[in-house]
């Protein structure tokens, strides 16, 4: 049996773990065995299978191309009509496709996000049963959002895993919603992805209009037959547009501002969607979409500016901030950044390469800050911290590994991915690519300043965390233990990926004079579209040994400052005095160059202000307008009531009185006066007598 | 005098009719109903002679018998029985209406009287002896007017009669029950001896 | 010549002064005395075309008309005594109860 025929039971096994947690778990209130038993169960059976159909496709089928599976017909809309003048059917399918970009996607996201499942079972035990069902069908859930997003075959499918991850992120944040500040988290997670959403249903639309189909394989075809550049200018807006989704997903600069927030998360959810896993759908959709920036150097510029910015700003946010959570959120940001920089200088395969390995390394220091926060009962300022490497040794060397890993010291994983960005980022300023060399110079040291900001950060966490005395208070320090295995054992292992990983996955071969050891380039070799460009070595042996030591000295350099300032000064008197130098620097970065509070008043107050404008305009006119047709009614049946009332009344009123006045009148005949009633008579024959002779003569 | 001799019938009969149109005057005008009574008694008496002049012999008799003799008497009869005040002169007449009524009558009478006038009659009257015939099986006698209005009565006009007859029994009966004093009313009237 | 027109007018007049006497007369025994006067220019013009067109039958209907008189003057004089027995008074602006 072929387990990629079947590819779409990947995303559903989660589904249906998210579908029993959180309807039958926490409707019951069942025990937490069941729950997490259902949701490990969901989400392993979707690692195993999703690994299964990945190595069978591999050496069952063409890696080359796409295997793609429909599995029902979504939507069927009529026939439109695009813009070069024939028509296309609206013909959507919910089909999914095994190729060598979803299969990598696939390798880390099962296994990683069924690691975090496990670590959540030690993290969430001090939950109730009913919010245990609820965490796990939301994670769960999650899993298949994301699923779907890296299986898909076309724009639309992926998309709908883009809102649902979305969707999950924000109910995860917010899972602690009795907390005002969490539910808010939340909110604006989801609304400033909704901005970047909004360029991508852009970008789908423009691409059905130029193209016809959103399917991703025909959509590489139609690049592919391009040797004109007759879709550059499409391309451009697509890819522009795109960009602006994955701006919003993948916290850059300017949308970035969810991601710190989003650390009201508990720990793991932080670990697997806001490190390992949704953020870096945006890279992947980049990747997947290469076809497009490739035709725009446009777009492409902007990619990369925009990465190359952020990883910068973000680190330099990060050192000075002093909740362990938050320094490895912007961190986050910032490699996220280095990953666009590497996307947006041709580096697909490297941009994706640090997806992989950033997964490894940041899960387990996220995870890993998750067990120190647990052990010091949910303290998350670092300056209450300090000295755990005696009680918590595991967790100690696992987060030291990662962090070094972080840091870009070879061989580990860390160096490798991010050594291949910076070479890319250098070679794409020595080679003028597409003429902007000076920008991508610039944009290449600004990466590797960023290099050593990381390494710096990075290890001022650590010396400030495990090194030197606690400083969180006697009573807090009697219970620092080591957390349980289902919290241990995760982490050793993505240590250990992050120490081995980079080098099984993508062996600098070209360092040793070794052609074609790196896997992963000749992996996703097929899914990047290039015109025969030749992928040779502009840059020369030497000089990429030079890079390679430029960037492995930045970062050590990074981490000889931290260790003089952090390690062994017990109370961190250089770095206050330092602080103090430059008050207005440290109050800047301190304060995120206070980007929210210009949000707020800029973007947020126009909107708001808006909002109260229509609101009036709504209760103004829309509502007097109603309210007019109410008075309007209630007058005109007044009206109509008077009406009724004096006229037709009237009129009825009228008759009775005419009867009235007549039979008065007619009354006074009959008095009951005989001789009047003579007369009468006699009168009555007189005109008789008369009228017999009008008649006669 | 031979004027007087020679028109004497029409004289008379314009005397006559005189005195009985002022008797009718007299009926409705004096205030004394005595003195109305008397007068109506007069206009009896000169239309039973018309009834002479125009030779029904018998109903002049029947006339003066009936009317005069028995009615007349009642009405004085009564007038005695009923306490009749002595009413002004201002209050014989009803006040609203008595002008209206006269206008009433007068009209009636002036269209009357234009169709007389206007119409025309044939000249010439029946002989006398038409109303003294009588006529039987056997052939037409001349008898007297009396025999001839009682053979007409009794063969030809029998029916008409007997049902007049059986009206004056059931006036007979009606006056008696009127005329009947009741208790109740004993005690309210006071005017009246029984 | 004293023809039937002549005993026609004046069978009319007497008429009309008997309607008159009836309309307007107060006293309820002169009006029944009008109503007599009534009867007796009836019987006065039943006489007269009699004679004029010799028949009989005029006067045999005038019998009926004495007769018929006498019982309603019989009847109307028992009236009178009712009434002055009800209202002791034979006025008749006074007689009305029924009056509205």
């Amino acid at each position: 049996m072929k387990l990629y025929d079947l590819i779409w039971l990947v995303p559903l096994f989660p589904l249906i773990g998210a579908a029993f947690n959180g309807l039958v778990s926490n409707r019951l209130g069942l025990k937490k065995s069941v729950t997490h038993t259902v949701a490990l169960l969901g989400s392993g059976a979707a690692w195993l299978w999703g690994w299964g159909a990945v190595i069978q496709w591999y050496f069952t089928e063409d890696y080359h191309q796409p295997y793609v599976v429909k599995a029902f017909t979504w939507i069927t809309g009529g026939d439109l009509k695009i813009l070069d003048g024939s028509v296309a059917p609206v013909d959507i399918a919910a089909s999914f496709q095994v190729d060598p970009l979803s299969a990598v996607m696939l390798g880390f996201v099962t296994f990683v996000g069924f690691l975090i499942h496990l670590y959540s079972v030690g993290y969430m035990h001090g939950e109730s049963d009913r919010a245990y069902a609820r965490y796990f069908s939301y994670l769960n859930l999650f899993m298949f959002a994301m699923l779907t997003l890296i299986t898909g075959s076309n724009l639309p499918v992926l998309f709908v895993g883009w809102e649902g991850v979305g969707l999950c992120s924000y109910l995860l944040i917010g899972f602690y919603f009795e907390k005002g500040w969490c539910a808010s988290a939340g909110m604006k997670a989801f609304v400033v992805n909704r901005i970047g959403d909004f360029g991508f249903i852009l970008a789908i639309f423009a691409a059905f209009m130029v193209f016809g189909t959103l399917e991703f394989s025909e959509l590489f075809q139609a690049m592919q037959g391009d040797h004109h550049g007759q879709f550059a200018a499409a391309a451009t807006i697509i890819g522009l547009l795109l960009f602006v989704g994955a701006v919003g997903k993948s916290a850059q600069i300017p949308l970035f501002v969810w991601l710190p927030d989003a650390m009201a998360g508990p720990t793991p959810v932080s670990a697997l969607i806001h490190a390992a896993t949704m953020v870096t759908a945006g890279v992947y959709m980049v990747a997947r979409c290469n076809y497009f920036y490739q035709a725009s150097p446009t777009a492409m510029l902007v990619v990369a500016v925009v990465g190359g910015v952020t990883a910068v700003m973000a680190a330099t946010i990060g050192l000075v901030q002093n909740d362990i959570k938050k320094v490895l959120a912007y961190s986050t940001v910032s490699q996220l950044g280095y990953m666009f920089l590497a996307a947006g200088v041709g580096a697909y395969v490297a941009a994706i390469f640090h997806v992989v390995t950033h997964a490894f390394f940041k899960a387990c220091l996220f995870l890993g800050s998750g067990s120190v926060i647990h052990a010091c009962g949910g303290e998350q300022d670092m300056r209450k911290m300090g000295g755990l490497k005696k009680y918590m040794p595991t967790t100690f060397w696992t987060f030291v590994a990662a962090t070094v890993a972080i840091a870009g010291i070879p061989p580990l994983a860390g160096f490798v991915s991010k050594d291949a960005i910076l070479a890319k980022a250098f070679e794409a300023g020595f080679t003028d690519l597409n003429g902007f060399g000076n920008v991508y110079f610039l944009l290449w040291m600004l990466g590797l300043g960023g290099a050593g900001l990381t390494a710096f950060y990075m290890f001022r966490l650590v010396f400030m965390t495990f090194y030197g005395k606690f400083r969180g208070g006697e009573e807090a320090e009697h219970h620092l233990h080591e957390s349980p295995w289902t919290m241990t054992l995760p982490l050793q292992i993505l240590a250990v990926l992050s120490i081995v990983g980079g080098l099984l996955i993508g062996f600098p071969g070209q360092l040793f004079h070794l052609e074609g050891w790196s896997f992963i380039d000749r992996f996703l070799e097929p899914v990047v579209l290039s015109h025969g460009e030749h992928a040779g070595h502009a840059v020369s042996f030497g000089l990429e040994w030079a890079l390679v030591l430029l960037s492995v000295g930045v970062a050590v350099t990074g981490i000889v400052v931290a260790w003089r300032f952090y390690k062994d000064d017990l109370e961190f008197k250089r770095a206050t005095a330092l602080a103090e130098r430059f008050p207005l620097v440290y109050k800047l970065l301190l304060n995120k160059y206070w980007v929210d509070e210009i949000y707020g008043a800029t973007v947020i107050a126009g909107t708001i202000k808006l909002a109260r404008f229509l609101w009036e305009v709504d209760a103004r006119v829309v509502d007097g307008a109603v309210n007019g047709t109410a008075h309007t009614t209630v007058g005109s049946s007044f009206l109509s009531g008077i009406f009724d009332l004096r006229v037709v009344d009237g009129a009825v009123n009228l008759v009775g009185t005419t009867y009235d006045v007549a039979s008065r009148w007619f009354r006074r005949l009959q008095v009951g006066f005989t001789q009047g009633y003579a007369m009468v008579m006699v009168f009555g024959a007189a005109i008789l007598l008369g009228v017999f002779y009008l008649i006669k003569l | 005098m031979d004027f007087l001799v020679a028109n004497f019938g029409a004289i008379f009969f314009y005397v006559v009719a005189a005195l009985a149109v002022a008797g009718g005057i007299g009926v409705i005008t004096f205030k004394n109903p005595v003195h109305a009574a008397l007068a109506l008694l007069e206009t009896f008496v000169m239309v039973a002679v018309l009834f002479i002049l125009r030779h029904a012999e018998f109903l002049a008799a029947v006339q003066v018998l009936v009317y005069a003799g028995g009615i007349m008497v009642l009405y004085l009869f009564v007038i005695m029985l009923v306490k009749v005040k002595n009413l002004r002169a201002d209050e014989v007449f009803l006040s609203g209406i008595a002008p209206l009524a006269v206008l009433a009558g007068v009209l009636l009478g002036a269209l009357v009287a234009a169709g007389i006038l206007l119409g025309s009659m044939a000249a010439g009257d029946a002989s006398a002896d038409v109303l003294r015939t009588v006529v039987t099986e056997g052939g037409a006698e001349v008898l007297g007017n009396t025999e001839a209005v009682g053979w007409v009565l009794y063969t030809k006009y029998l029916v008409p009669f007997e049902v007049v007859s059986v009206l004056l029994l059931v006036a007979m009966i009606g006056a008696i029950v009127f005329g009947r004093r009741d208790a109740a009313l004993a005690d309210a009237g006071e005017g009246v001896e029984s | 010549m004293i023809g039937a027109t002549h005993y026609v007018a004046l069978s009319l007049i007497l008429f009309c002064l008997g309607l008159i006497g009836v309309m307007v007369r107060r006293n309820f025994i002169t009006v029944l005395m009008s109503v007599e006067l009534l009867f007796n220019a009836v019987n006065l013009n039943l006489i007269a075309f009699s004679f004029r067109l010799g028949d009989l039958a005029g006067q045999v209907l005038a019998i009926f008309v004495i007769t018929v008189a006498a019982a309603e003057a019989a009847i109307g004089l028992g009236l009178i005594i009712a009434l002055v027995r009800l209202k002791d008074t034979v006025l008749l602006d006074e007689a009305d109860v029924m009056r509205s």
